[in-house]
């Protein structure tokens, strides 16, 4: 909410500057946002009057006028559409400094003298408004400083107010907060009852009292709708940050500003037959305001006279029944709408207004007829006009209740940490408006003002006192509750341990949105599909990834982008799967490697990242877990399909690891060999807790082996076969050669093994060693089609 | 006899022109081997009397211990060389940089979140998780934000359904937290929120820490204490901290936390808007089944990507999830 600095103190005035006022009402909770100058910062500009206009001899659009600034007559060349006899305008005399530092001197235009500047508002950065002369009014003393007689020593002071405090919404709630923190009296303007001098009263009918609880109109007849505003209220309004339209929504507007009633006024001729406040019927249309055409529905509260909706109730009127120039009788309207009824209803058709702001928030109940009052009198005071009686629909059972709160004493105590004296509570309360209906032994018995629909129990009264004696006048302690251990599972690594070890291996930790773009993720995981957002922000952000590897690919194209051909990230957090019984939330691990497997270096830093080198990493995260796992020849659509492992852990999936499939790459715009993986985080986070077992005093015996084997033939088949026959005692089983090549034999390889054989209570003996060797060599052959490697 | 003062003289002289191990060896070998030109002198022992044996085996000693005395000496001089040789030859430039893979490093983010989290795990607080999609119950209804609440219109929720949403802060894992145990509570919840925003100063995904402290006596003077004393040893500062009345469905009293960040032009202190926070409202209490007159709590919740910002120096929000490496190395 914008608000003109000098309007509130007209309500209420304490003695400190602008910006105490601004820090104060900012430590109330009504925190300022901002603040600016309500004009330019000139000097030199006078109430000018234009005492003739003639042509000017060399330019067309030029007129040459004697203008008078109270204590003399000079020419001044204005190029203004608007200039004309008699015509009051700011002058700016020779020696005045406009805006932006721009000083006023003779010169001559177009072989004419001219002695000073008429000014528009934009040369006074009053608005942007240059289409002519700004018009002061008739009665502008001629000579009195512009900035003295607009009163112009004034800021715009913009609040941004929590939902909860509506009943700051106005220059009236403003003031009576800014009276309580300076325990000053807010005035009020004088609202007396406007005397009807005519019996003619609209019809009004409320249909949906539950929706709108009081519903008041009058007839103002004969009103001359031509009439100009006057200034010192289109002043007021522009500091709101409102615009001058005529003096009928001028008038609505201010009262809305000045009291929080917003308010509408119809065009009685266009109102046919009566007022009826009803609920929509489905399909009803409705022309706004703003010229938008809306379709209505049941929810919607809507004015309606005997044929159709005029208006959507506390949002905007119809742009049919608006007034304009040629309104002769106006039908004005002051209500109580409910919150909830309305809340939501201006966003569902894209509309925010600053009735609606209101009414959603809660508008003070008990103040409609005030407001009705108050708006006939300054209207016919403008544009004249016969008013009648006002006719009030009210719906007790529908207003909201009077509010009676009880706050005890000891509660205010233990929920502030601090006791506060009596007295202090009461004279906090009452400055508030909140009356203290009895005293009660260990407290008090508070009723609550219409005006304050926000406070409706005990923590509500405890935070005004708190907020008001200031939270940080409150004192400052330690929780006192005491301190248990908490479990922790040794055997569950802690996911720091997971990153910190993805750090030591070079990776970068990547954190990307959690929705993705559909076409990529459809690329890398097309057999899943992603649960689409109802409102994304944007296509390419609209469905939640269902694998990590949407963003962590999306970043690589990114990074390859900026000259980054070396690229190690890991990333961790939920992918979403509609499993059909619901959605499933899953914790993964992913990472994504392209480029040289260790920063280039002087020794051998060019070899690219392969498979196992990002094998041997994970390898090496399962022992820092203590978990087992099993890579399996497998198939995944994002993959190459011969360099794809799927990883299991106890036979259970637990995840992936594999080269991205070269069409996907090229699809992506990827360059390199990419490796990627990603894993359950949940399957491989909990280990072991480790259990000693005595060390062997005994010698371990080693013995290697060279075969000749099929190429088809996974090394994993090779090594179980071995383990099977190696016996209890094997403590381990290496590889520590591969090789393939011509003198082996179209589709052969040649793997070297070396086994470990070590007993722990006593020294094999060489025939035992002998005998499982030549097993695991006889398995080898006969079950796999091994033959040794002389 | 003059013989073995000229063999001594040859093996000295064959001594000094030795220049390497083996063949200073192979002149031991020559005078003071079994066979030895200077060994061999004692046979000549044998042709003398008894009178003239001791002397002349003595000097034969002398001869042996003389030659042997240089050869050793020798030895030593042509070790040393040797070693030197060697260990000129296995210099290297120590100045090259080492081999072996790089640091990589951990998110912002995370390095902050992990910060955050070992402040208050070390008071004891426990670290909770929840689900990302909500139901519309646990992120709005539970903490009094019923639908027709203005605050939601604050919130710009990403829908999937009505009732189906992206949480749009971390509060539902508290109330997720109290519906599954029984008070006290001290626990943090970190983790990913989203809005439906974006602009140079919201991206549509952050990250919160939301806390909440219940016990059956506990007083805003102590959320006061916690919020202060957390702000201090996470800037590892002594800065002003001040609390300005606020609102939030979920609490009431609420307060939105400021800290001193400078100086404005006019010398007054500039205030930063942190945290939010205040007491448990009694509406969360009782969606929840505690008894408000019987526990109190505290709950506060902030924005990590801020106080990363605030911490490093980064001015633009959106550059957190853009991953650039050159963006990201920086926080090793």
């Amino acid at each position: 909410m914008k608000f003109s600095e000098q309007w509130l103190r007209e309500w209420v005035n304490p003695s400190i500057g602008s910006q105490d006022l601004m820090d104060q009402i900012t430590m109330a909770g009504l925190e300022v946002d901002g603040f600016e100058p309500v004009a330019g910062e000139f000097s030199g500009v006078v109430v000018g009057e234009v005492l003739s206009v003639a042509p000017h001899p060399d330019a067309d659009k030029l007129r040459v006028c004697q203008v008078s600034d109270g204590q003399q007559t000079v020419q001044v060349v204005c190029g203004a559409p608007n200039v004309r006899d008699g015509l009051k305008v700011p002058f700016a005399v020779v020696g005045a400094v406009l805006p932006g530092n721009f000083k006023i001197k003779k010169a001559k235009l177009r072989g004419q003298p001219s002695e000073g500047m008429l000014c528009s508002e934009s040369e006074l950065a009053l608005s942007e408004n240059h289409d002519g002369l700004m018009e002061l009014p008739a009665d502008a003393p001629v000579g009195q400083d512009v900035a003295e007689y607009l009163k112009l020593n004034d800021i715009t002071i913009d609040v941004d107010l929590t939902p909860n405090r509506s009943d700051c919404l106005s220059i009236r709630g403003l003031a009576r907060e800014v009276g309580v923190l300076n325990s000053l009296l807010a005035s009020a303007p004088e609202i007396e009852p406007v005397e009807a001098v005519h019996s003619e009263v609209p019809d009004i009918r409320v249909q949906a009292p539950a929706g709108c609880p009081r519903y008041l109109g009058r007839i103002l007849r004969n009103v001359n709708l031509q009439a100009e505003t006057p200034l010192w209220m289109q002043e007021k309004l522009r500091r709101s940050g409102v615009r001058s339209i005529d003096a009928a929504v001028d008038v609505t507007n201010y009262v809305m500003l000045e009291l929080g009633q917003p308010m509408h006024a119809f065009d009685r001729e266009e109102i046919a037959g009566g007022i009826i406040v009803r609920m929509a019927a489905a399909g009803e249309k409705l022309v706004l305001l703003d010229g938008q055409e809306v379709e209505l529905t049941p929810e919607i509260l809507v004015i309606a006279d005997h044929e159709k909706p005029v208006a959507i109730a506390g949002v905007m009127g119809g742009e049919h029944s608006g007034v304009g120039d040629k309104t002769r009788d106006l039908v004005l309207e002051s209500a109580y709408f409910d919150p909830i009824t309305l809340a939501g209803k201006a966003r569902q058709f894209g509309l925010h207004t600053d009735a609606s702001h209101r009414f959603e928030r809660g508008v003070d109940y008990q103040l409609a007829r005030d407001a009705m009052e108050r708006a006939t009198r300054l209207l016919m005071d403008i544009v004249g006009g016969e008013p009648g009686e006002i006719v009030e629909v009210v719906s007790e059972e529908h207003l909201p209740k009077p509010r009676v709160i009880d706050l005890r004493e000891q509660r205010l105590a233990s929920v502030l940490g601090l006791s506060i004296h009596r007295t202090t509570v009461e004279e906090i309360l009452s400055r508030l408006g909140l009356h203290v209906d009895k005293l009660l032994k260990d407290g008090w018995r508070i009723s609550v003002p219409s005006f304050r629909p926000d406070i409706s129990i005990e923590e509500d009264l405890i935070e005004e006192v708190g907020r008001i004696y200031g939270y940080n006048n409150l004192p400052v302690t330690e929780p006192s509750g005491s301190l248990g251990l908490r479990a922790r599972d040794e055997a569950v690594r802690p996911l720091s341990a997971i990153r910190n070890f993805f750090v030591a291996q070079g990776y970068q930790e990547a954190i990307t949105y959690s929705f993705v773009d559909p076409k990529v993720q459809q690329l890398i995981d097309p057999e899943r599909e992603g649960i689409a957002l109802a409102n994304p922000i944007s296509a390419d952000l609209s469905v939640m990834r269902t694998t990590l590897w949407s963003g962590l690919l999306k970043t690589v194209v990114h990074n390859q982008n900026r000259q980054q051909p070396r690229i190690r990230l890991f990333e961790t957090g939920l992918r979403f799967e509609n499993t059909g019984e619901g959605i499933d939330q899953q914790p993964m691990l992913a990472g994504v490697v392209v480029g040289n497997q260790v920063q280039e270096n002087w020794v051998n830093g060019r070899r690219t990242a392969d498979f196992f080198d990002v094998k041997g990493e994970l390898e090496s995260l399962f022992r820092v877990l203590g978990i087992e796992i099993q890579f399996l020849a497998s198939q995944h659509p994002a993959l190459h399909p011969g360099q794809t492992a799927q990883l299991l852990r106890d036979g259970e999936h637990v995840g992936w690891l594999g080269t991205l499939h070269p069409q996907v790459q090229k699809n992506l715009e990827l360059n390199g060999t990419i490796l990627m993986f990603e894993l359950f985080l949940n399957s491989i986070v909990t280990g072991y807790v480790p259990n000693f077992k005595d060390i062997s005093k005994f010698p371990e015996v080693r013995r290697d082996l060279a075969i000749i084997i099929g190429s088809e033939v996974a090394f994993a088949q090779v090594e179980h076969v071995a383990r099977e026959h190696a016996g209890e005692h094997l403590t381990a089983l290496r590889v520590f050669d591969v090789y393939e090549g011509e003198n082996l034999g179209e589709g052969n390889r040649s793997l070297a093994l070396s086994l470990f054989w070590q007993h722990p209570e006593r020294t094999l003996n060489e025939d035992e060693v002998h005998s499982l060797f030549n097993g695991v060599i006889d398995a080898l052959k006969e079950e796999l089609g091994a033959t040794l490697r002389s | 006899m003059d013989n073995l003062e000229q063999l001594v003289q040859d093996g000295l002289n064959a001594v000094e022109q030795a220049d390497n191990l083996q063949a200073l060896d192979h002149i031991r070998v020559e005078y003071l081997g079994k066979k030895g030109v200077i060994t061999q002198q004692a046979k000549t022992l044998g042709k003398l009397s008894a009178e003239e044996r001791p002397a002349a085996g003595q000097k034969i000693n002398e001869a042996k211990g003389q030659v042997e005395q240089a050869i050793n000496a020798r030895r030593a001089d042509l070790e040393k060389v040797a070693i030197e040789a060697k260990l000129a030859s296995e210099s290297i430039d120590v100045t090259l940089p080492g081999r072996g893979q790089d640091l990589g490093g951990l998110h912002p983010v995370t390095r902050t979140l992990q910060r955050i989290e070992d402040i208050f795990a070390r008071a004891g607080y426990s670290v909770e998780q929840g689900p990302e999609i909500e139901d519309d119950y646990h992120n709005f209804e539970a903490l009094n934000i019923p639908g027709h609440h203005p605050a939601r219109a604050m919130h710009d929720t990403f829908y999937f359904n009505p009732g189906t949403l992206l949480r749009t802060h971390t509060s539902p894992v508290q109330i997720r937290t109290m519906e599954a145990g029984k008070p006290p509570f001290r626990m943090i919840c970190p983790g990913r929120v989203y809005r439906c925003d974006s602009d140079m100063t919201h991206t549509p995904m952050f990250h919160q820490v939301e806390g909440l402290l219940i016990e059956k006596n506990v007083s805003f003077a102590d959320l006061k204490s916690t919020v202060e004393e957390f702000l201090r040893v996470f800037f590892e500062r002594d800065l002003k901290v001040r609390f300005r009345p606020s609102y939030f469905p979920f609490t009431e009293p609420s307060a939105e936390v400021d800290i001193e960040w400078g100086r404005e032009p006019d010398g007054s202190i500039k205030w930063l808007e942190v945290m939010g926070c205040g007491m448990v409202h009694p509406k969360v209490f009782e969606h929840c089944g505690i008894d408000a007159e019987e526990y109190r709590g505290f709950a506060f919740g902030l924005g990590v990507e801020r106080l990363a910002m605030l911490r490093y120096g980064v001015k633009d929000l959106r550059m957190f999830f853009e991953n650039d490496l050159r963006f990201l190395r920086q926080f090793r």
